[in-house]
């Protein structure tokens, strides 16, 4: 079992939780992410990393509430328990020999985007960030971001806040102002991705996505993530997740990705009635 | 007075169109009566061939003299004396190939049913006695096993009872690998795994699950700062691989591996589990193996209407041992041989629609002995499916080869050891399918014994 230590709300959709596990917390790494499972009945969830604490044993971890076990996870508090939590799984982003990167996050992914984006000012890069959010209500992280890079460049769909327009606007209008990256690192909803590495394509740009495909073991055994890369099956869970954005086949993982999708919006309907269980055992 | 019937007692099961809608075990046992009367068909042989059979080397007349008398403690005792895990060898071993394909009675009519019997002996153990065993006196040697499959789960119980301190790290969630993913609770129950494990335990077995070695310890930590003195990998197969023809990402393409682990594992079929599976109509499972049929039955009681073994061989060339080809037919499951798939078609939503498959005729013998398979020219058609379950078999893990520098591997990217399962590491031991890529649970069964007494040895010369 696996205690909550830090339960906090970003915004109203996603949270952010630190774990106490000192395994996991020793060796994780940016780009890593785990598993978990709520209780017996529970789903395998990967979750990227958001951050780690080796000296408190603790790994952060910052979700979006979309499905049944990110709606289950959410209504946990400090001090509960969680039956498992596996890793560091995948393979780490690569920091080493990059003397200028721009890391561009979405939405949520930007809880994924911000560890990279520290680890590669740690290790001494230069560092543009660009982040992207729908509107001012959902940004988070813009303190941390600020702190992990040279410079932030924060964009709102409807510019209620930062500039308004999407991450791909600024990081053409960077590239076309002659800003030279060794690569660029995108995370975010899979369309993002897919148009980030549209855009720095003509300017033969290295591009790094890390994917999120549907996944079961995580641990190199289900094939479930298996995704296509520059026509090769490649398997998120032990070749990634990060991959070549270049030569991802993007509409596929957006297919598979949606293989449960009519089942999951019923199953939250129908299991409404264990969630509010779950509350109520939580409150006694 | 020896038995002299040709054939088996046979065992009762489960009707067939019933079981195809549950998942609860098919085969249901014999009773005493039947188990006494089984037992007096052996012949106790002065030169038991059965024993030679058998990869852990039960005394098998020997156990079988006892199950004669009505003596079944003694004979547990007998089974356990050289197999740990007899409840679940007794069920998923192909005795076929191994002792029961020595035994005399089978000259003329059938072998004794060893298998039966030894499955008898464990349940009657585990249903009228079941005590956890002791704990032995601890010499105070750390040995770690990564993986909790049967290579693992009896290498921990040989060195457990010799006294070491052992600890076995398990990457799911559960421990009992292949034999909690894959194996479907119909052929073994996971409540059979499940009382192994603790007997293990009883024995001061330490059980770490969620622990992935070569990601959150390296073999060389386990050493260094974890004080192991050896280590046995029974890591077990891999990533399953694929055709690599078209429409293999399409929704509702699953790998065997995944569809069993959603099924076993998860417990898709059951209402309160929160892991999702495609509810299919119509299902193709292509492979001819023992995994393919587990998963073809697997489809067929989640509610498939139609369930398909497509295998580009022959029914004789198929490795899936006869009694799993059996039950699968029996349950309905149609037979398509000497076909081979050559696209998966999908509709406008990215769903599989069903798959092309072209007829194959049998050739020359090829590397493996048995006849190639060559296409039909012109006889493609479209099987009607809406799902597609992969069972190609696996290639084995990267995780720990890729993070342990001097572990040598082989082509095929399995472990390399030596007679004494021993890796090119020292101290570092392997067995099961992570050396000899997908096999039997009894050959990993072996394997992790015959490592336990390498590393008894070894520790002992210390």
């Amino acid at each position: 079992m696996y205690k909550i230590v830090c339960k906090k709300e970003l915004n109203p959709s996603v949270t952010y939780m630190e774990i106490e596990a000192p395994f996991v917390a020793r060796k994780a790494k940016a780009g890593q992410f785990i598993i978990f499972r709520i209780d017996e009945r529970g789903e395998r969830v990967p979750l990227t990393i958001a951050g780690y604490d080796r000296e408190k044993g603790t790994v952060s971890i910052i979700f979006q509430k979309v499905g049944l076990s990110t709606n289950m996870l959410g209504q946990m508090n400090e001090g509960d328990y969680i039956q498992d939590f596996v890793g560091p799984l995948g393979k780490p982003t690569e920091v080493e020999g990059m003397k200028r990167v721009c890391v561009v996050g979405g939405g949520v992914g930007c809880a994924i985007a911000y560890p990279s984006a520290k680890a590669f000012k740690e290790a001494g890069v230069e560092v543009d960030v660009i982040v992207g959010f729908r509107n001012k209500d959902i940004v988070i992280l813009e303190d941390e971001f600020k702190a992990a890079s040279d410079n932030l460049y924060l964009m709102t769909d409807d510019g209620s806040y930062g500039e308004k327009g999407f991450v791909t606007v600024k990081l053409q209008e960077l590239l076309e102002a002659g800003n030279q990256y060794d690569e660029v690192l995108a995370i975010g909803p899979i369309p993002m991705m897919k148009f980030v590495a549209k855009t720095t394509e003509p300017f033969g740009v290295k591009t790094i996505v890390s994917l999120n495909p549907i996944m079961v073991d995580g641990t190199g055994m289900c094939g479930g993530c298996r995704v296509t890369v520059g026509g090769e099956v490649k398997f998120a869970c032990v070749d990634g997740p990060d991959f070549d954005g270049h030569k991802v086949d993007f509409a596929e993982l957006m297919s598979r990705n949606g293989v449960y999708r009519d089942r999951e919006a019923e199953t939250n309907k129908t299991h409404m009635c264990r969630l509010e269980k779950l509350g109520q055992d939580l409150i006694k | 007075m020896a038995n002299m019937t040709l054939t088996k007692t046979p065992m009762p099961e489960q009707d067939p169109n019933v079981r195809n809608h549950n998942f609860k075990e098919v085969a249901l046992g014999y009773t005493a009566e039947m188990a006494v009367e089984e037992a007096k068909r052996c012949l106790k042989c002065k030169k038991p061939k059965c024993v030679e059979g058998c990869p852990v080397n039960i005394h098998i007349p020997e156990f079988i003299a006892k199950v004669a008398e009505g003596d079944f403690q003694a004979a547990y005792e007998i089974v356990t004396s050289t197999n740990a895990l007899p409840a679940l060898s007794g069920r998923v071993c192909p005795q076929e190939t191994q002792c029961e394909s020595k035994c005399v009675r089978g000259v003329k009519g059938e072998p004794v049913a060893i298998g039966r019997l030894e499955r008898f002996v464990a349940d009657w153990y585990r249903e009228n006695v079941n005590a956890m065993p002791e704990k032995p006196q601890s010499n105070g040697i750390k040995v770690a096993v990564v993986g909790s499959g049967p290579a693992g789960l009896t290498c921990a119980a040989e060195l457990a009872k010799k006294g070491y301190d052992v600890t076995i790290f398990e990457a799911l969630h559960t421990a009992g690998g292949v034999l909690v993913y894959g194996i479907p609770e119909f052929r073994l129950p996971k409540a059979i795994v499940a009382n192994e494990v603790r007997k293990l335990q009883a024995m001061g077995v330490t059980v770490m699950t969620d622990m992935v070695i070569g990601k959150v310890l390296s073999i060389d930590e386990l050493f260094e700062e974890m004080g192991f003195k050896a280590v046995f990998v029974g890591s077990g197969a891999g990533l399953p691989m694929f055709m690599h023809i078209p429409g293999e990402a399409l929704r509702g393409v699953y790998s065997a591996n995944e569809y069993l682990t959603r099924v076993n594992l998860m417990k898709a079929y059951e209402d309160a589990s929160d892991t999702p599976i495609i509810v299919s109509k119509a299902v193709a499972v292509v492979g001819g193996g023992n995994v393919a049929m587990d998963a073809a039955r697997c489809a067929k009681r989640l509610g498939a209407e139609t369930v398909y073994i497509v295998y580009r061989r022959g029914e004789a060339e198929m490795p899936a041992r006869l009694e799993e080809q059996h039950h699968a037919k029996e349950e309905g499951i149609i037979f398509k041989t000497l076909t081979n798939p050559t696209e998966i078609l999908g509709d406008e939503d990215g769903r599989v629609k069903g798959m092309t498959c072209i007829e194959m005729e049998l050739g020359e013998p090829d590397a493996s002995g048995r006849r190639r398979p060559i296409p039909v020219e012109g006889s493609e058609f479209v099987l009607d499916v809406d799902t597609v379950i992969m069972s190609l078999g696996t290639s084995p893990n990267p995780l720990i080869r890729s993070t342990t520098p001097g572990l040598e591997v082989n082509r095929k990217g399995c472990l390399v050891v030596n007679e004494n399962h021993m890796t090119t590491r020292d101290q570092v031991y392997a067995g099961g399918d992570a050396v000899t890529g997908a096999a039997t649970v009894i050959l990993a069964m072996g394997a992790g014994k015959e490592a336990a007494a390498a590393i008894d040895q070894a520790m002992q010369a210390k």
